[in-house]
């Protein structure tokens, strides 16, 4: 069996995103059909993207990305990053994403601060 | 022995498919390791050509199949890559290349796609034309 491009993990009101190895286009398909499926019918605070996995990020990730961050701020959430590597983070800083979602080293810091 | 400054050209024709999106990145990856490029002109140059398969799949050909071709140029230290279809075209091309100009009414697209081309790229040159088709020309000096 194919191996899931994202997995979900729910810690309390926090769901924590696991991005794949390439964030582009074609993977980026499934995740908002995927959210959208999860925000409804969970009371989310905060959406945890985690990058340690992904080396490589185009446009595409910046879409997906905003449209979260429009969504949870619409219901007053936050969205943060964790595990960014160097191409994934001069994508995200080109995009304008660091200026909406905070940044942690570490899982925790993304979850709990 | 390989003469040094003759060109090389790499041609490629691929489905517009999304996953082709990837594959024609890492070619034109692979194809320009011999330019001796450092990781960061590679993720540079990665992140135009995911950007031009893309618009090719998405605008271009609206989804609906055709073919993506790409060539790779390299002449001394300068890439040449361009990315054609013969899709629906653009009307309007100063528009289309707008940041964040986008037609998704989704709102899954950023609108960044021609952004990110000029910013990892020395040239970015689009010729279109509604109904034949668009060419996308981008040009970089690899300093390894």
């Amino acid at each position: 069996m194919k191996k899931p491009l994202f997995t979900y993990e729910a810690d309390g009101h926090v769901l924590i995103v696991h991005l794949p190895e390439e964030l582009d286009h074609h993977n980026c398909t499934g995740l908002k059909f995927e959210t959208d499926l999860i925000l409804s019918e969970n009371y989310i605070r905060r959406i945890v993207f985690d990058f340690s996995r992904t080396t490589f990020m185009d446009s595409s990730g910046i879409g997906v990305l905003l449209n979260r961050y429009k969504q949870m701020a619409l219901s007053g959430g936050s969205v943060t990053i964790y595990g960014a590597g160097a191409q994934v983070l001069r994508i995200l800083k080109m995009g304008g994403i660091l200026r909406l979602m905070k940044l942690y080293d570490s899982k925790e810091g993304a979850v709990t601060s | 022995m390989i003469e040094q400054n003759k060109p090389e050209v790499l041609r490629m024709e691929i489905e517009s498919l999304s996953r082709n999106e990837e594959f024609a990145r890492v070619v034109a990856a692979v194809f320009m390791a011999r330019m001796d490029p450092t990781l960061e002109e590679l993720d540079d140059v990665k992140t135009a050509v995911s950007e031009a398969v893309t618009n090719a799949v998405i605008h271009g050909y609206e989804s609906k199949g055709g073919i993506v071709y790409m060539e790779v140029i390299i002449e001394g230290q300068i890439l040449t890559i361009k990315i054609r279809d013969t899709g629906v075209g653009i009307a309007n091309i100063p528009r289309a290349m707008e940041p964040m100009f986008t037609t998704d009414p989704e709102g899954e697209r950023s609108g960044m796609g021609f952004s990110f081309m000029e910013a990892f790229m020395d040239e970015v040159l689009v010729e279109s034309e509604p109904g034949k088709g668009t060419s996308v020309t981008m040009k970089k000096k690899i300093k390894g």
